[in-house]
């Protein structure tokens, strides 16, 4: 009732990427990430947590790593982490005022100096380096 | 004797002459909404004439004039000053008085309040926690001295002190920045994009000597440390603001990069 009152669009709006170009893309992009890794990050102490259960729990457990399944969720982590990485390192150094552009008289049509052609082509290159670790990762687990 | 006629309403897709003056017909979708009635938003559809300069806000006072008085909007100027107008044209935030119906390529409209600000009734929304925000954050020059006296002298500055802060007093607060913000769509405290960029306003003006008080209730878990640089505000700001650029310097202000 109250968040109908208030009118606010929620997590539903919050998650939604399309509207409001690249940067919005790359926000949510650094979200989905971090829930991935934090996923990852909590299956591999699981994973690793194995062992306590002795030498048949802990292969067992490496067994399913070998798995195109297991394979298939390495590389997605792979990914991940390098565009969470790179397009992390964009998002701090912005976070510091670094790269946004500076003040000045805005002119029509009025484009945004902090969504610069620099930010975009380093959320493209974000995108681009997690592929191409994602498709050398996938030839080495798929290559065996 | 010449006849003439007027044209056929058209269902294609809108594809304005340029050089025409030809009236062209658009569905207008208005979301309808009464919370405070209890009622849900449903949607009224109208048949709107339009030519080639029409705005939005002008199809939505041509509904007001000829088809249903009833429908509540809020508009003051109808040439992007006054802030007013301000709602979700086709699922973006947007001023309605400087939208033109061409430009959005579509013969279906939806018009719909913005998001994250309470509705009154159908587009006309509650502006009481955008001013309380932008009230918080001191939104005038803090200085001693500030008083006219006979022995008063002008604050001078360069330009080059004006341009750190020009650009951010253009806003106009008709809270688009807020509506497309995405953690003003789950934090309720949030100071919003609008309070934050006019507290760097402020902080880059050389006149000013209430940094201090200004960085204390930035500095805060609802404030300045929530935005994330989705850069949505930017996006949808129409006056090139540029809230996002304010508010990343005035983090790198606190963050000790920026003097």
């Amino acid at each position: 009732m109250a968040e109908r009152l208030s009118n606010r669009e929620g997590i539903k709006g919050m998650a939604n990427p399309t509207r409001y170009g690249i940067e919005r893309v790359a926000y949510w992009l650094q979200r989905l990430t971090g829930l991935g890794l934090l996923a990852y990050l909590i299956g591999h102490i699981f994973e690793t947590s194995t062992i306590v259960h002795g030498k048949v729990a802990w292969d067992k457990m490496l067994e399913f790593t070998q798995t195109p399944q297991g394979h298939i969720i390495l590389t997605l982590v792979i990914g991940m982490c390098v565009f969470h990485t790179a397009n992390g390192i964009r998002v701090m150094l912005g976070h510091g005022g670094i790269g946004v552009g500076k003040p000045g008289q805005p002119e029509y049509p009025y484009k945004a100096a902090s969504l610069n052609y620099k930010q975009r082509l380093c959320i493209w290159v974000s995108i681009g380096l997690a592929a191409l670790a994602m498709m050398y990762g996938a030839s080495v687990l798929f290559g065996d | 004797m010449a006849v003439v006629t007027a044209p056929k309403p058209s269902e294609e897709l809108i594809s304005i002459d340029k050089t025409s003056d030809q009236l062209d017909t658009i569905t207008l979708r208005i979301a309808r909404s009464n919370p405070a009635a209890g009622h849900e938003t449903t949607y009224s559809e109208f048949k709107v004439p339009v030519k080639k300069w029409t705005t939005v806000l002008e199809t939505i006072l041509y509904v007001k004039q000829n088809l249903d008085h009833a429908v509540a909007v809020r508009y003051s100027c109808r040439q992007a000053s006054c802030g007013s107008c301000g709602m979700k044209i086709n699922g973006k935030p947007s001023l309605a008085c400087y939208t033109r119906v061409s430009e959005l390529h579509s013969n279906v409209i939806t018009v719909e309040p913005m998001n994250n600000f309470p509705i009154i009734r159908d587009l006309a929304v509650d502006f009481k926690q955008l001013i309380s925000n932008h009230k918080k954050i001191k939104p005038f020059i803090i200085r001693e001295d500030s008083e006219v006296t006979p022995e008063s002298k002008e604050f001078i500055q360069t330009p080059k002190d004006v341009e750190k802060y020009l650009q951010f007093s253009y806003c106009i607060k008709c809270g688009l920045c807020n509506a497309a913000c995405p953690t003003m769509a789950t934090d309720t405290s949030f100071i919003g994009p609008q309070g934050l960029a006019q507290a760097y306003r402020y902080v880059a003006d050389n006149r000013d000597k209430g940094k201090e008080d200004r960085l204390k209730i930035v500095d805060d878990s609802h404030g300045i440390w929530r935005c994330h640089f989705a850069g949505s505000c930017s996006h949808v700001c129409p006056k090139g603001v540029d809230p996002a650029m304010a508010i990343q310097l005035l983090r790198g202000y606190l963050l000790g990069f920026q003097k």
